[in-house]
Parts: C-alpha cells; structure tokens; sequence
C-alpha cells in the first residue's frame, strides 16, 4: 500500500513532469507518434479496404496478405526497419523506424473490418440506391460506408489501442514514448518510476479503447437507424430490434 | 576501413549453437504460458458454465488485462517478482486468458441441446457427457482459441527481452538493434515468424487428426 502511495505522488509531482526527460515530454511523444501511425494507417488502409470491399476485387491477396502481416510481432516490425533506415542515414533514425513499425501494424485490423463492413451491407440496398440513379461513387459514399461504419470503425479501434500498447517498444530504438521512463526504471531499479510509467502507459490505452468505443457505438446507433427503414431482405424474415452496443 | 556486410551468413554459422539455445528458451516460455493459461481458462470455462451470469466479469477482467500493454504488464510485476521467468510468465498467461476464455465457451455453447439431451437419456453423467460429448464437438473452436493465443504469445515473448529474458527477443534486441547489427535482427524476426507459422500450421493438423468429421467444414476462425 505504501509503494503505491509513492507511485502516485511521484506520478501528480509537477517534478516528474518536466525538464527534457521528464513525463510530459514522454507522453507528448507517445500521443505523436501514435497518434501519426493511426494517420498514416487509415490513410492507406481505408481507401484499399473500401476498394475490395466495393468491388471484391483482389480481396483475398490483401486480406491473404493482411493475415500474414498480422504474424509478425511489433518488435518484429521495429527490427525489420531500423538497419533499413539507419541505411538510409536520416537524423531520427527511431522515430521514423516506429513510425512505419507501428503504422504497418496498424494497418491490418481496419483493412480486413473495411472489407467485412462493406460485404456485409445489404445488397438489396445497393441495388437500391444503383436503381435510383446513383453513380458508383455515391453508393459508396451513401450507402455502403454509412452502413458499414460500425465494423470498419471497430478496426480502427482495435488498431488505435494496439498503437498506443505497442508504442512504447520505440524505445528500443532510441525513438521515445513513455518505455523511456520504464525501462530506465527497469535498469536502475527504480521501481516506483517504472511503475508510475506503465501505470500511465496502461490508462492511455484504455483511455484510446474506451474513447474509440464510445464513438463506435455511436456510429452503430446512427447505423442501425439508416438501415431501420430497409424492406425485409427475405420474405418472412422477422424484423429485428436495433441491436444493443456491439 | 571496410564496411562490414550488411547481412553476415558467417555469424549465424559461428553461432549456431547460441541461436538454437535462444530457440528453444523461447518454445520453453510459449509452451509454459499457453499451457497454464489453458489449464486456468479450462476452470473458468466450466465455473461460467455452472454459473453464466460470472461471464461478464471474467471476460471484463480478462480483456482489461489484455489491453495492458505488455512493457507496461512486464514492469508493473517487476517490483514484485524481479527480473525473473515468473514475472513473463504470469504476465503472458494473462495474456492467454482472454483469447482461451472466449473461445472455450464458444466451443461448449456451440453443442446443441438435442445433443445434450440425447447424451443425457443414454445415461450419461454430466462428467461423462462434458468429456465425451461436449468437449470433442467444441475442440474446433478450443483449438482456434489455443492457436490466436499460441501466436499472440510467441510475438510476446520477444519483448521479454527488456526484462533480461527473451528468446528470439534477445537476438534482435541485446545482440541486434542495440548493436547495429542487422543479421542479429533479422535472424530474430524470421525465426520467430517460423515459429509462430510451424506452430499454428501444427496445431491446425493436430485439430483436423483429432476431428475428423469436421474436416470439410472447420479450418481456420
């Protein structure tokens, strides 16, 4: 009970906060970086899932593909990168090392959600909205990703809580984050240090899981209103409630 | 002065030896974790079928502890069980539970009542019919759980590593980034990406030998 008394002042003492190693500069880098692999992530993710999820269109080598990207672990990522871009002799050969680590990891999860969401949209309503006279893109933009946002933010939950955990594992490669602070404790046998650290890493990602959730279930609300309106797919079929928080 | 090769077969050559060592550490540490977090998740398993409202708690708890980030798991332990194996262990097991739980009860609730109730009027008891009956028909999902888990569990097992354990973590931290020493890496990445392959290609064929009648439709998850 005492140790954790000390952790948590040493976590509220202004202190331990600033000067150029202090947590405030630690979690302003893990929230940056972090926050710039999501970017980058969905950047490149979403368009590619939205593609092969519209058109089933090379679907199975990228989700072939993203299954296998999945089997190679975060530090696996960091390793691969670092002697490449310490090739290339950039100035902050960490940072950018994580950054492309952390962004390929981001990128499976919301590739494969994109994909499901949109296969999983109702058919019928695409024809739909086709039948009304909507160019592809509109069936996309008005149809599919509306009903499909649920899933496909469900990936970028998933991948945003797995950035901030990951993170910290930067600082094997000299690129920051709060692993900083906890593998110096680790190494000086500052207990109450590492722990204040890992205390704090643990509530960002939790922080990152809940907040993503709260705007998932939102989207879901919003999702199943839209598709309340949509005929029976089946004659027959029971008309289901809105379903609860997924 | 000549720049050294960026890839040295030489070295993995050399250290042969060393790098089998740190091989088998790291199938020690995968094969303890998902073993003991099968054993844990089996008890939960039957506890939340005996009482289903704990399912929510247990699987609450667990999913908390799963998205605890693994550095920060292994350092919150440290104060208490040292820079030791206990320390990784207890925090991958907890890894394990979450993946394990879900899909054991998954698999048990997959067994359709008139397969229950068939079981029961032949006169079997709840024992018997959970170990010959329900437990074979849930094994394909079981052994999904275990192979997300197994694979999830090998990539963890490199971040031991900045607890001063390791495996395959070792060669890409101590004696490879630390070093700027790519073939160290690179050795450390493929080795364990094999490993998590051969282990989840192994346990799929130990659930198609062990199912057989599911063969056409089970697979993957």
């Amino acid at each position: 009970m005492e140790f954790i008394g000390r952790v948590l002042a040493w976590i509220v003492d202004p202190a331990s906060w600033t000067g150029s190693d202090g947590l405030g500069i630690h979690v302003w880098e893990q929230l940056v970086l972090s926050f710039l692999a999501l970017v980058v992530a969905i950047a490149i993710a979403l368009p590619l899932g939205l593609r092969i999820g519209h058109t089933g269109r090379g679907a199975n080598a990228v989700i072939w593909t993203a299954n296998i990207g999945r089997a190679v672990p975060s530090l696996g990522w960091i390793g691969i990168f670092f002697p490449i871009v310490l090739l290339l002799r950039t100035g902050s050969g960490g940072f950018w090392t994580s950054l492309i680590a952390f962004a390929l990891l981001a990128i499976p999860p919301i590739v494969t959600n994109t994909y499901t969401g949109m296969r999983e949209v109702d058919r019928d309503l695409i024809e739909a909205g086709r039948g009304m006279g909507m160019r592809e893109r509109d069936v996309v933009t008005r149809v599919e990703i509306p009903l499909a946002l649920p899933v496909i933010l469900a990936g970028v939950r998933t991948s945003a809580a797995q950035t901030m955990a990951t993170a910290t594992l930067a600082v094997v490669v000299a690129g920051g984050t709060l692993g900083v602070p906890i593998l110096q404790g680790i190494r000086g046998g500052d207990d109450v240090k590492l722990v204040g650290a890992a205390l704090l890493v643990t509530l960002l990602t939790l922080a990152t899981e809940f907040g993503f959730g709260a705007l998932q279930r939102a989207a879901t609300r919003r999702s199943n209103a839209a598709a309340g309106h949509r005929p029976f797919k089946n004659a027959g079929e029971v008309p289901l409630p809105p379903a609860g928080p997924m | 002065m000549r720049e050294q090769p960026f890839f040295r077969v030489d070295w993995i050559v050399d250290n042969a030896d060393a790098i089998a060592g740190r091989v088998w550490e790291h199938v020690q540490m995968t094969v303890i974790a998902v073993v003991l977090g099968f054993v844990i998740a089996i008890a939960l398993a039957l506890l939340i079928r005996r009482v289903p409202r704990l399912y929510g708690p247990i699987i609450g708890v667990t999913g908390t502890m799963f998205a605890i980030p693994s550095l920060a798991l292994f350092a919150i332990l440290v104060p208490f069980t040292g820079l030791s194996v206990l320390t990784a262990e207890i925090a991958l097991v907890s890894y394990t539970l979450l993946i394990l739980v879900r899909n054991i009860v998954a698999g048990l609730e997959s067994v359709g009542p008139d397969v229950v109730e068939a079981a029961t009027a032949m006169g079997l008891t709840s024992r018997q019919r959970l170990l010959q009956v329900e437990l074979p028909i849930a094994l394909p999902v079981v052994i999904a759980g275990i192979r997300i888990a197994t694979v999830t569990t090998v990539g963890l097992v490199t971040v031991t590593a900045l607890i001063g354990l390791g495996g395959l973590g070792y060669l890409i931290i101590n004696t490879g980034i630390n070093r700027f020493f790519p073939t160290s890496i690179y050795t450390g990445v493929v080795l364990s990406v094999l490993l998590a392959a051969l282990a989840d290609i192994s346990l799929l064929l130990l659930q198609r030998a062990l199912t057989p009648w599911s063969r056409s439709r089970a697979g993957g998850v």
